[in-house]
C-alpha cells in the first residue's frame, strides 16, 4: 500500500475517518468485530496521540486481522505472539501507544503463555481479548473459554475442558488493569478503551463478543435486551455494586462469599461499593467470579493498581549504567578488562 | 621468578589437559594457565569439556571437568588432538581421559585421591597407579596434592574444608614448574580477585601456588621439564576471548557502525545463555537485553524490536532454533532485519547439551515451512566469532532480512587471544529508514540489493501494516497466484544478491591440485592444520573454509573444478557435502564426526592421505 503524505491531520483534528484504511473489511456480516472496530477508530481521535505513533500488533485469528482495518502502524504476527513482537515494539519506542488484539484462542490457547508474562511485567500496552467462546477462522472449533458441552466439529460428543475464566486469568497474572466491555454497547467500549489507554501499565481487556456464524447469541444470557439488567453490573469506582431494573439488587458479601441481597432492604453501608484499586486481591477476585448462572457478570474497569512498568525498569537501568559508566566506547569495547600488548 | 635451566626440553607445542571432580576447580586452573601462556607470549587454544551436571556426585565418571590448552612457539589452530600431559586430580578423571594421554606422556596424579571408594566410583577394581603396563606406557608423577596443599596452610587459619580447595592451585604451580611458564600473572589474578574480600584466601592460594612450584624445583620428581619460546605472534593489543563473549561484541560493532540501538533478547539454554550473560553487561552502550519467557518469546522481542526501528538480535542453541522457525518464517515474509544466533550442539532433542556438533546446517538451510531462503553464515575460530556476527548484522540490515549465524559449542566455550580491530577498519553498513517527503511503497525495493526499505512507527505519514500475509509489492495482501510466484522469485533474488558482497575465497595452498579439503565453521583449525603438515611433507593438497553457506561464495564453483578429488570433513554426517555435491555435480567425498567432539588434526590428516595415496 503506498501510503499519501499530503493532508496529514494535526492530533487536535483528528477524527474516525482518519483512522479508516481503504481495505475492504472482510469479517462476516453481523460479526461483533464490526462494533469493536468502530468504537476503536471512534476512541483513537480522542487520546491525543499522534496518528503515528499508534502500533496494533495482533495473531492470527479473525480478530487479528483488525490492523489491516486501522489506519495506522501495524503488524499482523503469528498465532498467539502478538504479546512478544508489541514488547519488542513498546521496549524500542516508548512513547508509541501499543495496542494487542487477540481473541481467545489466541490469546489464551496458543498464546496464553505470552499473554501472562507480558501481563506480570506490567509492560504499558494495552491488550484487546475479543472474547467469542469459539475458534471463527478455522470454522468453528471449540476455545479455552467455551463451556463444558460445547458441542463443535471436534467434540461431536461435547467439550470436557474446564473453561477458563479470562479475567481471573488476567488476575492471577497479576495485571495491574482489568476491564470487561461488550460489542453491543459502543459507548461502554469507547470508555473502556480511553480508560485502558490512561492506565500506566498493562491494560487487560475482555470485550464479550459475538461470533454470528459459529457460536450466535453466546453471550445473549447476559447482555440480551431481556437479560442485560438482571445479568449484566455495571462497575463504577466509588459507586454501589447495583444491579437489576431499579438497581433494586445489591452484591454484598457473607463472610468471604458474596451474596445477592434485595438492595431496599439492607442499610446502605452493607452494599459492596466499587473500589477497582482495592488493595488486596480478593476483592477483584471475588468479581472475577460473579458469573451466570446464580450472578450477574461484573463490567466495566474491575481492577486498577499502580506498579512501575516494564519499559521504564529495563530504560531506567540503561541510562543508570551510562550514568555510572559513561557512555560506551569502542576502546572500552574492544579492550574488555585485560589486553596485552606484543612488539 | 628465574626457572633454572638445567634439563629443559625444547618443544614447539604442548598440549596440557587438567581433569578433576566439577568441583575441583580445573576450569579455573585451565583458564590460570591460558593467561599465564598468552602473555609469553605464546600461540594459544583452549578447550573446556565439562559435564551437562551442575554438580554431579564427587568421585563419578560423569562428574568430571575438564580443560585442554595447547600452547605453541609456532601457529596453534586448535586446542590440540592429544595431551602431552595430563593433570588427574581423582580417579574419575583417570578413567575417563588417560585414554587421551600420547605415550610416553606426562600424567601428574593426585595420589590422596586414589582412595578405594574413589576407585571403585571410577570403575576401577585395582589402583591404576600400580598397573606396571601403565606404569611403563606414561610417565606418573604421584603426588599427594591435597596433603601437600594442607601441609603448605598449616599456620593459616582456614578450616580443613577450605584448605583442600586450595589444592587445584598447587597441582597448577606444580604444572607451571615443568612447562617452565612464570606465576607473577596468576598471583595478581588471586590479588584481584580476594585479596579485598577475602584476603585469607588470596593469601593460602598464593602460597599453594608457590608451594606448588617449589615442590619441583626442590624435589626431584622428575627430570623432565619443558620449554615453549615466544611465538612470533604479529605486533599489536591483543585480549583472550571465548567464541560467546566474541559474538556479543560482533554484534555491539556492527549496531555502532549502523547507527542503530541494539536489542537482544534471549532464553536460557546450553551452550548460547552467555551471550546474553555477556550482553546484560553491555547497557551503558546502549544495549537492552530480556530475559524472555521462552525461546519464542525471545525471537518475536527481537523482530518487534527490528519493526519499531532497533536491531533485534537472539541466540539459542539446537532445541531453540526449532522453536524459533515459525518467527523465521515472519521475518523472511515481513523482510525485517533480524540476527538469529545458533550456537550447535550435539542432537537431536536434548542431545548433548555440553558437546559440540555442526548438525544444524540443513536445518539453518531449510528448516522451516514454505519458500523461505535467508542467508547463513558461520564462524570459524573462537575470536572469529566477532567478524562473523558483524557480517551477520550488515547482511541483516543492508538485505531487510533475517540471518542465521551458526557458531558451535566448541568455539563458544574455547578462547584463543585476538588481536584488536582498528574500529576504522570495519565496513560501515548503511541501512537508511524511509524518507517521510515521499510517498511509501513498504515493499519497493533497492534495485542493488533488492531490500526493502523500512518506515518506523512514530514516522509522520508513513503508517502501514506487515504481517505474515502474502502481499504484492505494494505491501498490500494478496492471493493472486503469479503475485506469490513472484514474490516467492523476489525473496530468493534478494537473498542471492548478497553473494556480490562476499570477497574472494581465502585458500591455504594453491587455487588448483588434487586434493582440496574444504569446511565451515569450526572445524577450521583443524583443517588447516592438517593441510599445512601435509604440504609440509610434499603433498599437493589445499583448503579452504566457508564463512557464507547461503548464499555461497561466487567463486566457490571455479575452485572446486580445480581440484581432482575434494573432502569435507564436518561434525555431522555430511550436510555440507550433501549441498555441494547437489549444487556443483562434484564427486565430494565426506568426513563426518558426530561424537560431540571437534575433529583432530590426525583425523583429518590420515583420511586426505588416503584420498592422495589413492
Amino acid at each position: 500500500m503506498a501510503t499519501e503524505i499530503q493532508n496529514i491531520p494535526t492530533v487536535a483534528a483528528l477524527n474516525r475517518k482518519d483512522f479508516v484504511t481503504s481495505n475492504d473489511v472482510r469479517w462476516c456480516p453481523g460479526c461483533g468485530d464490526y462494533a469493536i472496530l468502530n468504537s476503536l477508530q471512534r476512541t483513537f481521535p480522542e487520546l491525543g496521540v499522534p496518528r503515528e505513533n499508534f502500533v496494533i500488533v495482533s495473531g492470527i485469528g479473525c480478530s487479528s486481522r483488525f490492523p489491516y482495518y486501522m489506519n495506522t502502524y501495524g503488524f499482523h504476527t503469528i498465532h498467539g505472539r502478538a504479546p512478544t513482537v508489541a514488547t519488542g515494539v513498546k521496549l524500542a519506542n516508548p512513547a508509541l501507544s501499543v495496542w494487542i488484539v487477540t481473541g481467545d484462542g489466541d490469546g489464551l490457547s496458543i498464546g496464553g503463555n505470552h499473554l501472562m508474562h507480558l501481563l506480570r511485567r506490567n509492560l504499558n500496552v494495552t491488550v484487546l481479548l475479543f472474547n467469542n467462546r469459539i475458534y471463527g477462522l478455522t470454522k468453528g472449533q471449540y476455545s479455552p473459554t467455551s463451556p463444558v458441552g460445547t458441542k463443535t466439529k471436534t467434540t461431536p460428543s461435547g467439550s470436557i475442558d474446564h473453561p477458563l475464566n479470562p479475567i481471573l486469568f488476567a488476575l492471577g497474572a497479576e495485571a495491574t488493569f482489568i476491564a470487561r466491555t461488550v460489542d453491543n454497547n459502543p459507548k461502554h467500549m469507547v470508555e473502556t478503551f480511553k480508560a485502558a489507554h490512561e492506565h500506566q501499565g498493562v491494560s487487560f481487556v475482555e470485550i464479550l463478543q459475538n461470533c454470528v456464524i459459529f457460536n450466535d447469541s453466546a453471550w445473549d444470557p447476559i447482555y440480551g435486551k431481556e437479560n442485560r439488567d438482571d445479568k449484566m453490573l455495571s462497575l463504577e469506582a466509588g459507586k454501589p455494586l447495583l444491579f437489576g431494573k431499579d438497581k433494586s439488587k445489591g452484591i454484598r458479601l457473607n463472610g468471604l462469599i458474596p451474596e445477592i441481597i434485595d438492595a431496599a432492604t439492607v442499610a446502605p453501608g452493607e452494599i459492596l461499593v466499587h473500589q477497582p484499586d482495592h488493595p488486596s486481591p480478593l476483592y477483584s477476585q471475588m468479581l472475577a467470579t460473579l458469573n451466570l448462572p446464580d450472578f450477574p457478570t461484573p463490567i466495566g474497569v474491575i481492577r486498577k493498581i499502580q506498579r512501575p512498568t516494564y519499559e521504564s525498569l529495563i530504560h531506567d537501568q540503561v541510562e543508570a549504567a551510562k550514568a555510572r559508566k559513561g557512555s560506551g566506547t569502542w576502546e572500552e569495547l574492544l579492550h574488555g578488562d585485560s589486553t596485552w600488548t606484543v612488539e | 621468578m628465574t626457572p633454572s635451566t638445567r634439563g629443559f626440553r625444547e618443544m614447539k607445542a604442548v598440549v596440557v589437559r587438567f581433569a578433576g571432580d566439577s568441583g575441583d576447580g580445573m576450569q579455573i586452573v585451565g583458564e590460570r594457565f591460558t593467561d599465564t601462556s598468552v602473555t609469553v607470549p605464546n600461540s594459544i587454544a583452549t578447550f573446556p569439556d565439562y559435564p551437562a551436571e551442575i554438580r554431579a556426585p564427587v568421585g563419578t565418571i560423569a562428574g568430571v571437568s575438564a580443560f585442554q590448552v595447547h600452547f605453541g612457539s609456532q601457529t596453534v589452530l586448535t586446542p590440540g588432538d592429544e595431551p602431552d600431559s595430563l593433570v588427574a586430580m581423582n580417579p574419575a578423571a583417570l578413567a575417563v581421559h588417560l585414554q587421551d594421554l600420547v605415550e610416553g606422556g606426562l600424567l601428574i596424579v593426585n595420589s590422596a585421591a586414589f582412595t578405594a571408594e574413589n576407585l571403585a566410583m571410577a570403575g576401577y577394581t585395582t589402583n591404576p597407579l600400580d598397573d606396571p603396563a601403565i606404569q611403563k606406557k606414561y610417565e606418573i608423577i604421584p603426588l599427594d596434592i591435597s596433603g601437600l596443599a594442607v601441609e603448605a596452610l598449616k599456620d593459616s587459619a582456614l578450616t580443613q574444608r577450605e584448605k583442600l580447595r586450595t589444592k587445584n592451585f598447587f597441582a597448577l604451580g606444580f604444572t607451571y614448574w615443568v612447562y617452565s611458564r612464570p606465576i607473577e600473572p596468576t598471583i595478581a589474578y588471586i590479588n584481584a580477585k580476594w585479596a579485598t574480600k577475602a584476603p585469607d584466601l588470596a593469601e593460602a592460594n598464593i602460597q599453594v601456588l608457590k608451594a606448588g612450584y617449589f615442590l619441583g624445583e626442590t624435589t626431584e620428581v622428575t627430570r623432565n621439564r619443558y620449554m615453549v619460546a615466544r611465538a612470533d605472534v604479529s605486533p599489536g593489543t591483543y585480549r583472550k576471548i571465548s567464541g560467546n563473549e566474541a559474538i556479543a561484541l560482533g554484534l555491539i560493532a556492527g549496531a555502532k557502525k549502523a547507527g542503530r540501538e541494539l536489542l537482544f533478547s534471549g532464553y536460557p539454554i546450553t551452550p548460547a545463555s552467555s551471550v546474553l550473560e555477556a550482553l546484560a553487561g553491555y547497557k551503558h552502550f546502549g544495549v537492552m537485553t530480556v530475559q524472555a519467557e521462552d525461546e519464542i518469546a525471545a525471537i518475536g522481542v527481537a523482530i518487534g524490536a527490528s519493526f519499531a526501528g532497533q536491531l533485534g538480535v537472539t541466540a539459542t542453541s539446537g532445541p531453540g532454533m526449532c522453536l524459533k522457525s515459525e518467527f523465521i518464517g515472519l521475518a523472511v515474509s515481513t523482510e525485517l532485519p533480524l540476527v538469529v544466533i545458533n550456537v550447535q550442539r550435539g542432537g537431536p532433542s536434548t542431545g548433548l547439551p555440553t558437546k559440540t556438533e555442526q548438525s544444524d546446517l540443513l536445518q539453518a538451510l531449510y528448516g522451516r515451512h514454505g519458500e523461505s531462503p535467508i542467508p547463513v553464515v558461520a564462524a570459524n575460530s573462537p575470536s572469529d566469532c566477532f567478524r562473523a556476527a558483524f557480517e551477520a548484522v550488515r547482511i541483516a540490515l543492508e538485505y531487510s532480512t533475517p540471518v542465521i549465524l551458526l557458531s558451535d559449542g566448541y568455539l563458544a566455550n574455547g578462547s584463543e587471544p585476538w588481536q584488536l580491530p582498528d574500529p576504522a577498519s570495519l565496513p560501515e553498513i548503511s541501512a537508511p529508514f524511509a524518507d517521510p517527503s515521499k510517498p511509501y511503497v513498504a515493499f519497493a525495493r533497492s534495485p542493488e540489493t533488492f531490500a526493502r526499505t523500512q518506515a518506523i512507527p512514530g514516522q509522520v505519514g508513513l503508517e502501514h501494516r506487515i504481517g505474515g500475509l502474502e502481499k504484492d509489492g505494494k505491501g498490500t495482501i494478496s492471493y493472486d497466484s503469479d503475485n506469490h510466484s513472484e514474490m516467492t522469485r523476489l525473496r530468493a533474488a534478494k537473498v542471492e544478491a548478497v553473494a556480490k558482497s562476499i570477497p574472494p575465497l581465502r585458500v591455504t595452498g594453491e587455487r588448483n591440485g588434487k586434493l582440496l579439503v574444504l569446511g565451515w565453521g569450526g572445524t577450521h583449525g583443524a583443517i588447516t592444520s592438517a593441510v599445512e603438515l601435509l604440504r609440509a611433507e610434499g603433498f599437493d593438497v589445499s583448503s579452504t573454509n566457508l564463512r557464507y553457506l547461503n548464499p555461497m561464495p561466487p567463486d566457490l564453483g571455479a575452485l572446486l573444478q580445480g581440484f581432482e578429488r575434494i573432502l569435507i570433513p564436518e561434525l555431522n554426517s555430511g550436510q555440507l557435502c550433501l549441498l555441494i555435491r547437489a549444487r556443483f555435480l562434484v564427486d565430494a567425498v565426506s568426513l563426518p564426526k558426530i561424537k560431540g567432539r571437534p575433529f583432530k588434526i590426525s583425523e583429518i590428516r590420515e583420511r586426505a592421505l588416503q584420498l592422495l595415496n589413492d
